[in-house]
C-alpha cells in the first residue's frame, strides 16, 4: 500500500508539475504581456496599459474574428452533417464491420496533420491529380481553380477535425439502447418524428461534445488557412501568428489570445454545466 | 370485426444461419389473452416481432383484424408493444412517455390530456406523472410502460417478458392486475414469458412453443392434463413419465407393461401394437400408500407400484415424495394435508406403493 501511494504521488506531482511549468506559467505570462506597451528593442516595455486590448475594438479585427467564427461555425456544421449518419451507421452495424469502420476513421490519427494538409493540397492544386483526371476524361478543358480559396480551407478543415466530431458522436449513439427507437416506432412514430423527439435529443451530449472539439481547434486553426487558403483569408490564428512573428508586437498578440481564451473557457463552462445537470439526474436516479 | 384479430399464415423467419421460427400458422381470438410460452430461443419473441411489424417474415402472411398487413410497417398497424426492457424515453417524463403516441397521432391536446390522465389513474401512478423514469421503481416502471402502450387504445397488446424484472413478490401482484386490466380494457393479450406457472395463471390460451414451432395450443387446462407430447407434458410442471411399449391393442384399449405390471389403458390416440409410448402421471395424481393402508387393498394391488421413500420435502399444505421404484425409477409424488389425517408422517427409506385412478394418466405416442 505504502509503494503504491507513493507511485500515486510521484505521478500527480509529474503531471501537475508538468502542466504548471508549461501550461499555467507561459498563459499567466501571456496574460501579463497582454498588460504591457509593445517595444521595437526588447519585445515589451514595463509600463502597464490596456492600449492592447481597447485598439481591438477596431472594424479590421471584427471582421477577422466575424470571418474565423464563420469558418469554425460552418466547418462544425459540415462535420456534425457528415459525421452523425456516419457514425451512426458505425455504431449499428455488426461488431465485425464497426472494427473496421472505427480503424479507418481513426487511422488519419497516426499521420501528421500538416502532412495530410500537404495531401489535400497535391489533390486539389491546379496541376494535381483530381485536375489531371478530370482534364484526361474530358469533362473540363481547363483546370479547375480549387487550391487557394475558401473552399479549400473549409475542406481542409473539416478533412482534418471529423475524425474528433466522429468519435464522440459513436461512444454516445452505441449506448443508445436500440429498443427505444422500437417503441417510438411501435407508437405510431415516423422516421423523422423518431429521429428529432427520441435519437437526437438523447445523443445530444455525443453532439455536444463533438461540436466542442472541432469548434474550438477550428476558431485558431492557421496552417490550413495558409496553405490552402493561400493568405489570402486573415484569420484568428493567423493573426495571432503575424503579431508575434511578423509584426513583432507581443502584447496585441497576447491580448488576442487572451480573448479567444476567455470566449472558449466560456464555451467549456457551457458544455460542463450541461453535463452536471445530467449528472444531477443521473445521481438522483441511484439515490 | 372479424372473428380472428390476428392471423398468421405461413409465417416463417430466419435470422442468417439460424431458423427462427418455422413455418406457422396462429390465430388469435379478439379480446382473449393468450400465451406464448416455451424457452428462449424457442421463436416465442420472433411471433410479437412479426405481429408487431419491427420484423418482416421471410414467408406467410399476417392479418389483422382481416386485412393483410405483411407489408406494413409498425407505426401503421394500431398494436402496441409492451417491451422487456420497457424502452421508456428516459429524456421525458412520466406524462409525456405516456402521450408520445396520442401526440403522433396528431390528437387535440385536451383528448391528449384527458385520455393520458384517465390512463394514469387506472395505473395508480396520477401522482408521479412529472418523474422521469430513471426516478421510478421497477414495478411504476412497468405500469408506464404498459400505460403507455394502452392509452393508444391498440387492436392487440403485445407483453415480451413483461414481468421477468421483477421479483417474486411483485410479479405476483403484477399478474393480478395485468389480468384485470384486461378484462376491464377488453383488448386482445399476447403475452411471451418462459415462465409456465404464470401462463397457466393468466391466460386463456397458451400456445407451448419449441425451436420454432408451436408443439400446441390450448386452454391452460387443456396443455397441463392433455399435453399432446412429451415435450410439452415436461415443459408445463413436474411429470412422472414411463417409457414403454404397447404390448397389445383392442378396439378401445391398449395393454402396456410398466414396471412389471399390466396395465390397461384407453387407446384415444389411436396407438398401434408395438409402438413405444411415454405414460405420464402429474405428482398430484399419484397416491401413495403405506404398509398399514393396503391391507384392504388386496383388489388393487395388480397396479401397484411398490417401492421406497426417499425423500419427504415439507412445503406447508403440501408434502413432496420422492420414492425410489424397485427398478430403481424415481417418482415424484405430491400429497395434500387433511387437518385430522396423520398419515402424510412418512419416513425416510419407508416401504410405500404408488398408484393412481385409472384415466388420470396421458399417453404420449413416441414421436419416432
Amino acid at each position: 500500500m505504502q509503494t503504491k501511494s507513493t507511485f500515486k504521488k510521484i505521478c500527480v506531482t509529474v503531471i501537475w508539475g508538468w502542466l504548471l511549468i508549461f501550461a499555467l506559467v507561459p498563459a499567466a505570462l501571456m496574460l501579463i504581456t497582454s498588460f504591457l506597451t509593445p517595444d521595437s528593442n526588447d519585445i515589451v516595455s514595463f509600463h502597464l496599459t490596456f492600449d492592447n486590448y481597447t485598439q481591438l475594438f477596431n472594424p479590421a479585427y471584427l471582421r477577422i474574428l466575424l470571418q474565423s467564427l464563420y469558418l469554425a461555425f460552418s466547418c462544425t456544421a459540415l462535420c456534425l452533417l457528415i459525421g452523425y449518419p456516419f457514425a451512426f451507421i458505425i455504431a449499428r452495424s455488426t461488431s465485425k464491420h464497426r472494427s473496421l469502420f472505427l480503424l479507418l476513421v481513426i487511422i488519419p490519427f497516426w499521420t501528421s496533420s500538416l502532412i495530410r494538409t500537404y495531401a489535400i493540397m497535391a489533390l486539389i492544386k491546379a496541376k494535381g491529380i483530381i485536375n489531371t483526371v478530370l482534364l484526361a476524361i474530358g469533362i473540363v478543358h481547363h483546370p479547375l481553380p480549387m487550391l487557394y480559396t475558401y473552399s479549400a480551407i473549409l475542406l481542409g478543415c473539416v478533412y482534418d477535425f471529423l475524425p474528433f466530431m466522429i468519435l464522440p458522436l459513436y461512444a454516445n449513439i452505441e449506448k443508445l439502447n436500440p429498443e427505444l427507437i422500437e417503441a417510438a416506432r411501435d407508437l405510431g412514430a415516423g422516421r423523422i418524428r423518431t429521429l428529432c423527439k427520441i435519437i437526437l435529443p438523447l445523443t445530444s451530449a455525443g453532439i455536444m461534445a463533438g461540436t466542442l472539439l472541432v469548434f474550438l481547434p477550428a476558431m485558431t486553426m492557421f496552417y490550413i488557412p495558409v496553405l490552402l487558403g493561400g493568405a489570402k483569408n486573415l484569420l484568428l490564428g493567423n493573426l495571432i501568428e503575424n503579431q508575434f512573428l511578423a509584426a513583432n508586437n507581443w502584447p496585441v498578440g497576447a491580448a488576442i489570445s487572451m480573448i479567444i481564451t476567455l470566449f472558449m473557457c466560456g464555451m467549456i463552462f457551457f458544455y460542463w454545466r450541461n453535463s452536471l445537470s445530467k449528472d444531477r439526474s443521473n445521481f438522483e436516479e441511484l439515490v | 370485426m372479424s372473428e380472428y384479430i390476428v392471423e398468421l399464415k405461413g409465417v416463417s423467419k430466419r435470422f442468417g444461419d439460424y431458423q427462427a421460427l418455422e413455418e406457422i400458422d396462429l390465430t388469435i381470438r379478439n379480446g382473449e389473452f393468450l400465451t406464448l410460452l416455451g424457452p428462449s430461443g424457442c421463436g416465442k419473441t420472433t411471433i410479437l416481432r412479426l405481429i408487431s411489424g419491427l420484423e418482416r417474415p421471410d414467408t406467410g402472411s399476417i392479418y389483422i383484424n382481416g386485412q393483410d398487413v405483411t407489408d406494413w410497417p409498425p407505426e401503421h398497424r394500431h398494436l402496441n408493444m409492451v417491451f422487456q426492457s420497457y424502452a421508456l424515453f428516459p429524456h421525458m417524463s412520466v406524462f409525456e412517455n405516456i402521450a408520445f403516441g396520442l401526440r403522433c397521432k396528431k390528437i387535440p391536446k385536451e383528448e391528449i390530456d384527458g385520455r393520458v390522465e384517465e390512463i394514469l389513474r387506472i395505473v395508480k401512478l396520477t401522482k408521479l406523472a412529472e418523474r422521469k423514469p430513471s426516478q421510478l421503481s421497477g414495478g411504476q416502471q412497468q405500469r408506464v410502460a404498459i400505460a403507455r402502450a394502452v392509452v393508444n387504445r391498440p387492436l392487440v397488446l403485445l407483453l415480451d417478458e413483461p414481468l421477468s424484472a421483477l421479483d417474486y413478490n411483485l410479479r405476483k401482484d403484477m399478474q393480478v392486475e395485468l389480468k384485470q386490466l384486461q378484462r376491464k380494457l377488453g383488448v386482445t393479450f399476447v403475452f411471451v414469458t418462459h415462465d409456465q406457472e404464470e401462463a397457466l395463471s393468466m391466460s386463456d390460451r397458451v400456445a407451448v412453443m419449441n425451436e420454432g414451432k408451436v408443439e400446441q395450443l390450448g386452454s391452460p387446462r387443456d396443455v397441463y392434463e392433455e399435453p399432446v407430447s412429451l415435450y410439452v407434458a415436461e415443459f408445463i410442471g413436474e411429470a412422472n413419465i414411463f417409457e414403454t411399449k404397447v404390448i397389445r391393442t383392442n378396439k378401445k384399449n391398449i395393454i402396456v407393461n410398466i414396471e412389471g405390471k399390466r396395465f390397461t389403458f384407453k387407446n384415444k390416440r389411436g396407438c398401434k401394437t408395438r409402438q413405444e409410448v411415454n405414460i405420464m402421471v402429474r405428482p398430484e395424481d399419484l397416491a401413495v400408500w403405506r404398509e398399514n393402508e393396503i391391507a384392504d387393498k388386496a383388489s388393487e394391488m395388480d397396479s401397484m407400484l411398490p417401492g421406497k421413500v426417499e425423500q419427504v420435502i415439507y412445503k406447508g399444505s403440501i408434502v413432496e415424495l420422492i420414492v425410489r421404484l424397485e427398478s430403481n425409477k424415481r417418482l415424484f409424488a405430491t400429497e395434500f394435508f387433511n387437518e385430522d389425517d396423520e398419515k402424510l408422517d412418512y419416513q425416510i427409506g419407508e416401504p410405500v406403493w404408488v398408484n393412481w385412478l385409472p384415466g388420470w394418466e396421458v399417453v404420449l405416442p413416441n414421436a419416432n
